[in-house]
């Protein structure tokens, strides 16, 4: 059904190509769910420490990867648009953003949720916690930038040279945040998910993370052909006043 | 907007050469596979006016052919004896007089001039070519401004801005001179002024392109008329993307 | 005279006539300073302690507040076209243009940090501390702002969402100024550690964000 890669780069192909793929997607995403939450909220043993809270991070943690992973997507269709100006970068990067920033608001909601029988309080400035945050607020930005820039090739374009500087600075956020984070607590900080992890718990957090990833592709190309129909309708409206100027 | 004036010569750029200029700007193709060619007659320059209802696309001819609208496809070169420039390389080599005038209220007349004189770089081809590197007050004074050389640019009339920023393309040379509507907010005296000064650029071997809709007096310019676009293609995916 | 250099005397002539940009940056810096007691109480030494932390903020709100006219200016009356089209580079016109704007606004904001710092009862060395590390940081400030006033100079009232865009960007440099000048307050705070950070933070700042200012004010033009 698709020859190449590049056969992508056409908008209709596109089309048709996810109008196949997105059925068996959305049955990935529900069998992987499926799996993944009998496992995660039946299976698995409560924690001897945490109890029953600790299974907030079968949704917390795939939620935080996610958030990452989005990004990620992101600085490739930037890429796309900037570099090689294929077609279909922009719609991939315009339709991910929002998805994107939905991860990051619930790795932040669920981060609270879980922190306050932890910690005793809704909010603690932990490293993780705050980087997340600020790429969260990143996110909002870029949502804005695209709403206020009218002109569809210069919001691309701008747009994706705000993601590729997002990009190089999230490292160096994530460090400065780490190293202000170690100034500030001591050690005795609780560690959200250390290393130590049992096998019970860790088939399904891993199972979880696949669904959630089934489920932020499915969300992303219904996205991305909503954005493309979105603009033919556009297109549509720009022949129907006749090009008149 | 579909429009050609001469075939470009395809070996070597001689003079202007726009081949195949297709602008879209929001989903609109505002130009169309413009092409021409704009020769200096030997020793002489040429030029060419850009005629046309208004929205058909001759202010963006001009900023593309400038570098400063995004060109969907297309080719702009620039080739005198001495050099080719394609690009921004030759948008470097144009002066560009548009509707905004680059000039600063808090600086005096002659410190608006004195700055574009000391920032803009010679171009990369047609170095010798049209009117150009005159003195601050050689500039002024052909502008019909050496009086007002020390007046902050603020206190100026709409037709006197018109004419500082004329001014500015005589303090350095370049060989192409992009004139939107140059005639605009000037009197019939300063009109003159200004005929007299882009037959000297001419007369120099320097090319003009003018977009107006009024007619202007330059002997032997050649006339581009730019056609209102067919409408849009109905299945042409956003900004020119191929469907 | 080279064309770099006229375009920095243009700038700071621009500076300087109009609006007095730098006036304006340290009274919204004296401003900010002053209404931070009333917001924590008149308590010195709490005051000494967040001292150097209320000025680092102080300034860079200051900073951000003048960068949505870096380019404006100059694309609203078709200036920015011909620097574009001047043969000149661009990013080569971002950084002078950035220098131009650091000197008259930031350059003063560092000079004015001595009395301000006065206020908040701060010892001789968290003053020497603060000065030294605003003067290494505040251009960072600066040149990551213009990647905002890049991004958002063709949009009208850009200011608010040129903040948004940039402040995040800034937490570093605000996390290791504020560090660097707090560590003189501090028993055995390392001043050096940080200090390098944002000084590396800086320079990185200079190598990269006029390219990123550069495509996007490319990107911008109409």
């Amino acid at each position: 059904m698709l020859k190449s890669v590049t056969d992508l780069a056409n908008p209709t192909r596109f089309l048709a190509f996810t109008a196949k793929a997105l059925p068996v997607l959305v049955g990935l995403t529900l069998a992987l769910f499926a799996v993944g939450l009998y496992g995660a909220l039946v299976l698995a043993p409560p924690d001897y420490q945490q109890g029953e809270t600790v299974k907030i991070m079968f949704i917390h943690v795939p939620a935080a990867w996610l958030s990452m992973f989005t990004y990620g997507l992101m600085t490739v269709s930037a890429l796309g648009t900037l570099v090689w100006r294929h077609p279909l970068a922009d719609v991939a990067a315009r339709a991910a953003a929002p998805i994107g920033a939905a991860f990051t608001f619930l790795a932040l909601v669920t981060g609270s949720l879980w922190g306050k029988p932890m910690w005793g309080t809704w909010w603690i400035w932990d490293a993780r916690l705050t980087s997340v945050l600020i790429l969260f607020i990143m996110y909002l930005g870029l949502l804005a930038l695209w709403r206020t820039v009218e002109e569809p090739t210069r919001a691309a374009k701008l747009a994706a040279i705000l993601i590729l500087v997002g990009s190089v600075n999230l490292p160096i956020i994530k460090f400065s945040v780490d190293w202000w984070n170690t100034l500030h607590q001591p050690a005795s900080v609780f560690r959200m998910d250390g290393p130590t992890i049992d096998g019970s718990m860790l088939w399904p957090l891993l199972v979880m993370a696949l669904a959630f990833t089934a489920l932020m592709l499915t969300l992303h190309l219904m996205a991305m052909r909503n954005e493309i129909l979105r603009r033919r309708v556009r297109s549509l409206g720009l022949a129907a006043a006749g090009g008149v100027a | 907007m579909t429009a050609s004036v001469s075939a470009a010569d395809p070996a070597r750029a001689n003079g202007l050469v726009v081949e195949d200029l297709t602008v879209v700007r929001g989903g609109r193709r505002v130009l169309e596979a413009v092409a021409f060619a704009l020769a200096p007659r030997g020793e002489a320059g040429a030029a060419l006016v850009v005629t046309g209802p208004n929205g058909v696309g001759k202010s963006t001819l001009l900023r593309a052919v400038a570098g400063l609208a995004a060109v969907d496809s297309g080719r702009i070169r620039l080739g005198f004896a001495d050099g080719v420039a394609e690009g921004a390389e030759a948008a470097a080599a144009c002066h560009y007089l548009g509707h905004r005038d680059a000039i600063k209220s808090a600086l005096t007349v002659a410190e608006n001039l004195a700055f574009w004189r000391d920032f803009l770089a010679p171009p990369a081809a047609g170095r010798n070519r049209g009117l150009g590197d005159l003195s601050i007050d050689a500039a002024l004074d052909a502008a019909g401004l050496l009086d007002l050389a020390d007046l902050p640019a603020g206190l100026l009339s709409a037709g006197q801005r018109r004419r500082l920023s004329i001014a500015r393309l005589l303090v350095v040379r370049r060989p192409v001179w992009l004139m939107d509507e140059p005639t605009s907010a000037l009197d019939r005296a300063s009109e003159a002024r200004l005929t007299g000064l882009m037959r000297r650029h001419v007369d120099g071997g320097g090319l003009i392109l003018a977009a107006t809709h009024l007619p202007i007096d330059v002997p032997d310019a050649a006339e581009l008329r730019l056609a209102p676009a067919p409408p849009p293609d109905a299945d042409d995916f956003s900004d020119g993307m191929p469907a | 005279m080279s064309a770099l250099t006229a375009l920095f005397l243009r700038d700071m002539r621009l500076a300087v006539r109009i609006g007095g940009g730098a006036m304006m940056g340290v009274l919204f810096f004296l401003i900010v300073v002053t209404v931070f007691p009333f917001a924590v109480g008149p308590d010195l030494n709490l005051l000494s302690r967040i001292g150097p932390a209320v000025l680092w903020l102080g300034a860079l709100l200051a900073s951000l507040l003048g960068l949505d006219r870096l380019f404006e200016a100059d694309r609203d009356d078709g200036a920015l076209d011909l620097l574009v089209m001047s043969g000149r580079p661009l990013e080569l016109v971002v950084v002078v243009k950035c220098l131009a704007h650091w000197t008259a606004t930031g350059l003063p904001l560092v000079l004015a940090t001595p009395f301000f710092a006065l206020f908040l009862a701060l010892e001789p060395k968290a003053i020497l501390a603060t000065m030294a590390t605003l003067a290494v940081g505040t251009p960072a400030l600066t040149l990551l702002g213009a990647i905002g006033a890049g991004l958002t100079v063709s949009l009208r009232r850009g200011g608010l969402l040129l903040a948004i865009l940039v402040l995040p960007f800034t937490i570093p440099v605000l996390i290791f100024g504020v560090s660097a000048a707090g560590a003189a307050a501090v028993e055995g705070a390392s001043f050096l550690t940080p200090f390098l950070l944002l000084s590396a933070m800086s320079l990185a700042c200079l190598a990269l964000a006029p390219f990123a200012a550069a495509a996007a004010l490319r990107a911008g033009l109409d």
